[in-house]
């Protein structure tokens, strides 16, 4: 299409000003100010990272940030696998789906809301309100605090949260993939005698493998920066922490924009390997182009 | 055919296995909706499911929790905010990308690959990281806490995802199209109106609702950008500040948390059709 030099420029434009503003300027910032102390004028040079790297809240937000990754990531895309390749095969589809996805259309204030109904913990002679431990002294346990006991089970409670909200997404994605498969590759699997189990692996599953591995890669590099999930339930506490959280409270509980900076540029360097292979991805869908 | 008792067996497997976790999925959000309608002394002293013992003893339920959110928390006004924030942060950013993305799917200039690359590798950065930064500049301009302040950062934060879906869709429309329009002697903001935006409505409207359900349900960046301020506050932060000062009213909160939920389980129920179809068509080809 012959178009004067402009005109790309033209319609670009708006939107790299936007982004050179909101998001690329402020990283190049970020940076500069890892480098500088807590009010941002004296050079401390590696002073902040040390301190993000040996403080034990740092590690264990570290820890925490790995818990998440690894579970959430896990849980998100399989049962999203799950409920995409079962629901194909019942009627109601629609309507389970719809029920997996409405989290996704809460707000995280809401979802903490719900959340709090379901692990709310009252002493063992007082009713209890919260669902899971009705249920735990129904069948005569002891009631569980679920948000403080440290550090797996409140951990994995949060987590459960954000697998609750983003399984939806998941599903979502997955089923549109999985619709786009002929249906005569699975039938003639079938015909073939290969088992429900056989024709998912060698059939399905690599049909699908280039969705999963967007999905995969999206929740990875959304979980890293999970923040509000933590921030609503627990803001932290309890062997909590996350990365993001810790960087909002140096940010605003303490002003100190030195460390904070440091760990948003940790974080930005933990999530960079992840875009690496989207954009390697990209390429080669590209090139087939 | 006459089916095998084993296919029986696995079939019926397969229903059960997908009730009970759609009843699991949405038995917290049950809980909350019939705790919303209990009165506020028994919130505390007893489970919601208590009322299902005699669920049509309408004597145990009442709407005098959505009364004190609606008319005395300042929901309205908050509602009113919200939407005020979300609408222009929905539309503005749709057409940037939408633009961005056309001119990077169908105009040939130097550095196009590299350059839509970068803009999608921006996915990247935290979003906390640009807080300080930018508000030392909205600071200085006196833009902080208005809306076209926080217009613009919700369209420059949603920008790197909508670009890349929209170029996904964008870029899969059939090239005869292009070239016919061109011959017809089509200008290219003509092509981008009369042929893109009708051909993409599937795409539009699923990166519509990522992009509404996002901002509407945003506390963070309504909390940096516009402060605490009741008069611009949104509706999340409505509900965060009541967890704030009415924590023990728990009663309170669950129904405060239904309001705000409302409108984007409308918006997605009337838009679902175009949200499948929409990612299906567009960036993931499986």
């Amino acid at each position: 299409m012959p178009t004067r030099r402009w005109v790309p420029w033209a319609y670009a434009g708006p939107a790299l000003l936007l982004l050179a503003f909101f998001l690329v300027y402020p990283a190049i910032d970020t940076i500069r100010l890892s480098f500088l102390d807590r009010g941002g004028d004296v050079f401390v040079g590696l002073e902040n990272y040390a301190y993000v790297f040996t403080n034990s809240t740092m590690l264990t937000a570290f820890r925490n940030n790995a818990l998440w990754v690894g579970v959430f990531t896990l849980f998100t895309v399989s049962f999203g696998l799950l409920f995409a390749v079962l629901l194909d095969r019942v009627r109601y589809e629609r309507i389970i789906k719809s029920i997996v996805f409405i989290p996704m259309a809460i707000s995280m204030v809401g979802a903490g809301t719900i959340w709090k109904f379901v692990y709310a913990y009252r002493p063992a002679s007082a009713s209890q309100i919260g669902l899971l431990n009705a249920i735990i002294v129904g069948l005569g346990g002891e009631p569980v605090g679920w948000l403080i006991e440290r550090p797996w089970v409140n951990n994995f409670c949060l987590i459960i949260v954000g697998i609750w909200m983003w399984t939806g997404f998941c599903m979502v994605v997955l089923s549109a993939a999985y619709k786009n498969i002929p249906r005569q590759l699975l039938e003639a699997a079938r015909i073939d005698g290969a088992t429900e189990w056989q024709a998912f692996w060698r059939v399905i599953f690599p049909l699908l493998r280039p969705t999963v591995a967007v999905v995969t890669t999206t929740m990875i590099v959304f979980v890293l920066k999970i923040f509000d999930i933590v921030y609503v339930m627990t803001n932290g506490n309890f062997s909590t922490e996350v990365l993001a959280n810790r960087m909002y409270k140096e940010q605003f509980s303490f002003s100190n924009y030195g460390l904070a900076s440091a760990i948003a540029v940790v974080l930005l360097i933990l999530i960079i390997p992840m875009m690496i292979v989207n954009i390697r991805r990209f390429r080669r869908q590209e090139a087939m182009r | 055919m006459k089916k095998r008792p084993i296919a029986y067996v696995s079939r019926s497997t397969l229903h059960v296995l997908l009730i009970v976790l759609a009843i699991v999925w949405i038995l917290p959000t049950v809980g909350l909706l019939i705790t919303s309608f209990r009165p506020p002394e028994v919130v505390g002293d007893t489970g919601w499911w208590t009322v299902l013992v005699h669920p049509f003893n309408f004597t145990q339920y009442t709407l005098e929790n959505y009364r004190s959110v609606i008319f005395e928390g300042g929901m309205g006004r908050a509602f009113l905010n919200s939407l005020f924030i979300t609408v222009p942060a929905t539309l503005l950013p749709i057409l940037l990308a939408g633009l961005a993305a056309y001119s990077f799917a169908w105009m040939r200039f130097r550095g196009r690959n590299m350059l839509f690359m970068m803009v999608v590798g921006l996915m990247v950065i935290p979003l906390q990281m640009t807080f300080i930064p930018i508000l030392s500049i909205f600071a200085k301009l006196r833009v902080a806490g208005t809306f076209p302040a926080i217009w613009l950062a919700h369209a420059g934060y949603g920008m790197p995802l909508m670009v890349y879906l929209l170029h996904g869709f964008i870029a899969g429309l059939p090239r005869d199209i292009f070239d016919s329009a061109a011959i017809d002697g089509a200008s290219s903001i003509t092509t981008f109106f009369r042929i893109v935006v009708p051909l993409s409505v599937p795409a539009i409207a699923s990166v519509a609702i990522f992009q509404f359900l996002w901002v509407w349900n945003d506390l963070l960046v309504a909390l940096i950008y516009l402060g605490g301020s009741p008069n611009v506050g949104p509706v999340t932060l409505r509900v965060a500040n009541l967890v704030g000062s009415r924590g023990q009213d728990w009663e309170v909160l669950t129904a405060a948390a239904f309001v705000s939920m409302a409108l984007p389980l409308v918006v997605f129920f009337s838009l679902q059709r175009y949200f499948v179809r929409g990612i299906l068509a567009g960036s993931v080809k499986g």
